[in-house]
């Protein structure tokens, strides 16, 4: 066993951290004040090959591997939770599932632009009353011999406004199970924004990620060309599902980056500000708070690395996703609140980026599956039920 | 055509600066970057080889861990990179490294169409002087201080950047070009340049290698063949933080004469 990275991955690091500091840094303060998404910095990162990491190069990506696809949303999400998320959900719940499930037309055909960034991509699963419920779906897909007919609504889609390609999760039809149970068969579908009677509606304000892009999708009429079916017909449970497995490792990578540039903000600033004559670093409960986050956020990086490796090597991985996720995000939430407390009054204030990293932060409690979900994901497969 | 980029790995000066019982820097215990002007002189090469194809060779002297650098400017968008590297090339001065640099991309070749890159000088020694020596030991026509160039066919027309203007010069290939800051913008490495550099085309030259060249002779290389002597290398004393007053009016004039008289300067 050995907990050194390689020489490629040592690399990599430095390049995603120079271009965290040079180009997404400077940026994050007025992402987060205006709620724009930094199309700049989105050109420049499909230039780089940040957009499609651990495909192959036959389908335009970097011909990387799943570990330093994390280590890119980790290094982003240190300076920028936004910018994080935007390279999170584009190269998990899109490129990916179309890689992992898609003909080989459609993954020359959408791999390319979406690697390069000339395409963004997002993923339309949650509805008013289904997220990880998959069961709740209403949107319907309809086979009208040579094109599919899409109807309904999906919410909370992260990357929503600007994006080209989605991913959406809709109701192929009904089937009885062996309990004879009514079920819902559910499909997978490649949306392209333009398609007839596809709209994005609604753009939600947040607490956090304010610059990523969260809106409502609706489909009324959508025209789906028939080769738009994305996998087997019924395979959407099972698509969905992975896809989520998947898209925990990028958000678990976005938890730990903005936990360790909470640290980092924490451990400068306490190395400077001076209170009853002393650097507030000399006193201990500032020593051992550090410490302690720290080493929460270590034990996550060890869980996000873990996981993104034995999907890696195509090992099972849902529960090691699950545990990475559920433990980074909750120290992520924990470290960056503890770091505005260090703080104390300026931690409060926009003059620095603790505050929004702790606004940031609690996002990734609660979607890709909240905490919760993630602790029902591993008590399964302990197999307590 | 084929471009050919010098670059040399320095202390990173934003670090502490270590210095052995003789004077001179020791570098193995000091954090290395790739030289900034270097970096330019590399984007110089990699914007000419997005314009015209041409195959771009990196080439260092130094010891083997400058391998790294050389990986990551592969990565980069370089296609080959050549480290020179000797025992009995230790302690050499710039006159020493120039002979031994020029063998070097004799070694290597240079065509007609060619273009050697250097950056202006290195933040080690700040001299300025490997650039222009290997020009002259190749007899190659060079521009130093290029702020802006453009090629077509075999001319580059060049913008040098003097203490007070510019000067617009053309010269023919092949020739040797010293570059600066103002050049460009260094691209990043590439997440698929990255994991591709470590399976490119990598040669160590060694003295071995270099020996049959007139240039390179015991008493031209190294230590021994270095005219230049270190006395002593030290960090200056940190001067105190400045002061900076805004405003052109009375009120600002005043507060810089109170300044001044208040530390007994007026």
């Amino acid at each position: 066993m050995d907990f050194h990275l390689s020489k490629e991955h040592e690399m990599l690091r430095k390049m995603y951290r120079e271009f965290a500091e040079t180009e997404v840094k400077p940026l994050a303060e007025e992402v987060d004040e205006t709620e724009e998404a930094p199309m700049g910095t989105i050109e420049k990162m499909g230039k780089l090959g940040m957009l499609g990491i651990y495909f192959p190069k036959k389908y335009g990506g970097a011909g990387g591997d799943v570990l330093s696809y994390a280590m890119c949303v980790e290094e982003l999400s240190k300076v920028c939770g936004t910018t994080g998320v935007i390279v999170s959900a584009h190269t998990s719940l899109c490129c990916a599932p179309i890689f992992e499930h898609g003909t080989e037309e459609q993954k020359m055909k959408y791999l390319p632009k979406l690697c390069s960034g000339e395409w963004m991509g997002a993923f339309g699963l949650t509805e008013p009353n289904a997220g990880t419920d998959a069961q709740g779906q209403q949107t319907t897909a309809e086979d009208m011999g040579d094109h599919w007919l899409l109807n309904g609504s999906k919410i909370f889609i992260t990357n929503a406004g600007f994006a080209h390609v989605f991913v959406i999760i809709a109701v192929t039809g009904m089937t009885t199970d062996k309990k004879g149970r009514k079920r819902k068969e559910i499909s997978a579908f490649i949306v392209e924004r333009d398609f007839p009677g596809f709209s994005v509606g609604k753009h939600e304000k947040k607490m956090g990620i304010r610059g990523s892009s969260t809106c409502e999708l609706v489909m009324e009429d959508c025209v789906v060309p028939k080769e738009n079916l994305l996998g087997k017909l019924s395979g959407g449970f099972k698509i969905a599902m992975q896809t989520l497995d998947g898209g925990r490792i990028g958000i678990a990578s976005q938890a730990l980056g903005l936990g360790e540039g909470a640290v980092e903000e924490a451990v400068k600033y306490t190395k400077e500000r001076v209170q009853f004559g002393k650097r507030i670093s000399q006193f201990q409960n500032t020593q051992f708070q550090l410490a302690d986050m720290h080493t929460r956020m270590q034990a996550s990086q060890f869980l996000v690395y873990s996981a993104a490796m034995k999907k890696q090597n195509h090992e099972p991985y849902s529960m090691d996703a699950a545990m990475a996720k559920l433990f980074a995000a909750e120290a992520a939430s924990d470290v960056t609140r503890r770091a505005v407390q260090l703080f104390g009054g300026y931690g409060y204030t926009r003059e620095y980026p603790v505050e929004r990293m702790m606004r940031d932060a609690k996002i990734t409690e609660i979607y890709e599956g909240t905490s919760e979900v993630q602790r029902m994901v591993i008590a399964g497969a302990l197999g307590v039920n | 055509m084929k471009i050919i980029v010098c670059v040399k790995q320095v202390p990173d000066t934003s670090g502490k600066v270590a210095v052995n019982e003789d004077g001179t820097l020791n570098r193995a215990s000091m954090a290395t970057i790739t030289n900034p002007d270097d970096l330019n002189a590399v984007e110089a090469a990699l914007a000419l080889k997005d314009q015209t194809g041409a195959e771009v060779t990196v080439l260092c002297m130094g010891p083997p861990p400058a391998e790294g650098m050389l990986r990551e400017i592969l990565a980069r968008g370089a296609d080959r990179a050549v480290l020179i590297s000797g025992r009995e090339f230790g302690g050499s001065d710039t006159y020493a490294t120039s002979q031994i640099i020029s063998a070097a991309i004799k070694k290597i070749g240079l065509g007609d169409e060619d273009v050697v890159f250097c950056g202006r000088q290195a933040i080690d020694g700040d001299t300025a002087q490997v650039g222009s020596q290997i020009a002259e030991k190749l007899n190659l026509p060079q521009v130093s201080y290029a702020a802006d160039l453009k090629k077509e066919g075999n001319t580059l027309t060049v913008k040098r950047m003097l203490e007070d203007g510019y000067m617009t010069i053309q010269v023919q290939t092949p020739c040797l070009i010293t570059c600066i800051k103002e050049l460009n913008e260094p691209r990043y490495m590439s997440v698929a340049g990255i994991f591709d550099c470590y399976s490119m085309p990598y040669e160590v030259f060694d003295y071995e290698t270099l020996k049959d060249d007139p240039l390179v002779d015991p008493s031209t290389i190294g230590l021994k063949g270095s005219p230049t002597n270190i006395f002593k290398s030290f960090t200056p004393p940190q001067k105190g933080v400045g002061v900076m007053l805004e405003g052109s009016d009375k009120d600002t004039c005043d507060k810089l004469a109170g300044t001044l008289a208040a530390k007994h300067i007026i």
